[in-house]
């Protein structure tokens, strides 16, 4: 990754004050990116979707996010208003969700949501909006995109409702897109599909990917770099390719404890091995 | 120990019918632990539920234990036939202790000894006696579906219904709860049937499985040509290439086999 960075944060740390005490989710994420695709792999808790959400500014108080550096191209994200974050906010950086039925306005047709994202980010006639919207339907693979233009939420599949999600998200032409779990609702088959689709245009437009999952090993087949994510810190970062070399006890224990086609079996085969945590993990990090 | 030939559901009348399952068939011997694979909409759930008589539209036929089943299911068919849902977070009584969870079934299949049984469920799942008196918030995901695997095996079932166990887990607490229904198994003497779309999960717990489209069962076959990656059906092949990670050349050959059901 020799490329210049196109995201750098420092020392991240995001805190809930609760009426239980702080919950601190994020303790001290540090981490540059580049124009790649970097995967967040981490158990439920473990703060890689508030890091993703962090560096949007989407955090609501009680929520309180502070950090040494938290800079995107050159902008520093900590200093600037709700106002300038709204030419940031899906301009430069985007965000996919995990739910495209939660995460599309029910009473809006798909092409008019589309449209909204192109229109908002910059100057278009009303036909040219059209065109785009209709070009980009058909660059996320919908094989009827003036049917789908104008259909509602709930008329589209779950597989074609977040390639809505990313086709609305990549209009603006961002140099930054956050995926979290965009494809964790889906059917595998319809998940790789939805996968390279998101690749494909990646590569074309030469964009910078944060690719939050559960799942390590579509992460590891998927993204350039991993960066394994236990407690609110960072255990480890690696090559995607070279993650069965993984040191970190807490990557290996994640490794060891995925069922596998080749392996294990009713009779015979072994149990699987338990994931045993060390309290230290929380306390070292990277 | 579980027969089911030519079972059909169709919700809806008329035009707007849905075919959910199409005329499925599959045999599961005492003892085996048989699994059902197929993305959503196959239809997988619903044979389950067709099964376990929660949906009573069904035609064709089924039987466990020799025993015809009909529409209404008696009190010892759930004595023998238990399961164990997806969602531990919305399987469980959100206003109920887990003693009271648990209690439940011992009283309606008047049992007695609740104490004990209640003691020993626990003990089995692997929750020390600490959690008896605790609320389902109070537990996490993984623990949730400890009790939920409790609740059915304290009627002392032959046959175990689990739907998506460990779908909603994480990968290291999935690894448990799959530790814990081998474990069972084997001490036990159950009867599984799994559904599943996840190939690893079902290919490390079981030794036959049907893989399900559109409905209907595409192919039936035993764990170690599932291994030995032979499939003879398309639709398998595709999902078992699917299972084994990203491959963007791969993706390209993909077909729809949504469209020709």
């Amino acid at each position: 990754m020799s490329q210049q960075s196109l995201l750098e944060v420092e020392d991240l740390h995001v805190d809930f004050a609760t009426p239980k005490g702080l919950v601190q989710a994020v303790r001290g994420v540090s981490f540059s990116l580049g124009r790649e695709k970097l995967g967040v792999v981490g158990e439920s808790g473990s703060g890689k979707s508030v890091t993703g959400r962090a560096i949007l500014k989407l955090v609501r108080p009680p929520g309180h996010v502070r950090a040494k550096r938290l800079a995107f191209d050159g902008i520093d994200l900590q200093g600037c208003d709700e106002r300038a974050m709204r030419t940031v906010r899906g301009k430069r950086i985007s965000m996919v969700m995990q739910e495209p039925k939660f995460s599309l306005n029910p009473v809006m047709t798909v092409g008019a949501q589309i449209a909204e994202a192109y229109r908002v980010h910059g100057q278009a006639s009303a036909a040219d909006t059209k065109r785009r919207a209709l070009e980009m339907l058909q660059a996320v693979r919908i094989r009827d995109p003036e049917r789908v233009y104008a259909a509602y939420p709930h008329e589209v599949s779950g597989g074609m409702g977040q390639r809505i999600m990313i086709a609305m998200m990549l209009i603006p032409n961002p140099d930054l897109l956050i995926a979290d779990e965009p494809t964790s609702a889906l059917d595998v088959t319809v998940q790789l599909q939805v996968l390279a689709i998101l690749d494909d245009l990646v590569s074309q437009r030469g964009m910078g990917l944060i690719f939050i999952s559960h799942d390590l090993s579509l992460v590891a087949s998927f993204c350039d770099r991993v960066m394994i994510m236990y407690g609110g810190r960072v255990m480890e970062v690696c090559d995607a390719k070279h993650l069965n070399e993984a040191r970190h006890p807490y990557t290996r224990g994640l490794l060891n404890c995925l069922p596998r086609i080749e392996a294990g079996g009713p009779d015979g085969g072994a149990d699987l091995p338990v994931l045993r945590r060390d309290p230290a993990w929380l306390e070292q990090g990277l | 120990m579980i027969d089911v030939d030519d079972l059909s559901v169709t919700f809806g009348h008329g035009p707007a019918a849905v075919h959910a399952v199409r005329r499925v068939s599959f045999h599961v011997a005492n003892g085996e632990s048989f699994g059902l694979v197929g993305e959503s909409g196959s239809g997988k759930s619903t044979v389950l539920r067709a099964l376990s008589g929660l949906n009573p539209n069904w035609r064709g036929h089924m039987a466990v234990t020799g025993q015809a089943l009909g529409r209404r299911r008696d009190k010892a068919f759930y004595k023998q036939v238990q399961m164990v849902f997806q969602d531990p977070y919305s399987s469980l009584h959100p206003r109920h202790t887990i003693d009271r969870i648990l209690a439940e079934p011992i009283a309606i299949h008047r049992l007695g000894e609740a104490d004990r049984r209640i003691a020993e469920a626990l003990e089995a799942v692997g929750l020390g006696s600490q959690f008896r008196y605790r609320y389902p918030h109070q537990l996490s995901g993984g623990q949730r579906q400890r009790v939920a695997v409790a609740r059915a095996l304290i009627l002392e079932p032959k046959v175990l219904l689990l739907d998506e166990p460990t779908s909603a887990l994480d990968v290291s607490v999935q690894a448990e709860v799959l530790n814990l229904l081998r474990r069972l198994k084997t001490e036990q003497g159950l009867t599984y049937v799994l559904v599943s779309h996840n190939l690893s999960v079902v290919a490390h717990m079981c030794t036959r499985l049907a893989v399900m489209n559109h409905g209907a069962v595409v192919e039936e076959l035993t764990v170690e040509q599932l291994r030995a990656r032979a499939p003879t059906h398309p639709y398998t092949k595709q999902l078992l290439t699917a299972s084994l990670g990203y491959d963007r050349a791969a993706i390209d050959r993909f077909e729809d086999f949504a469209a020709n059901g």
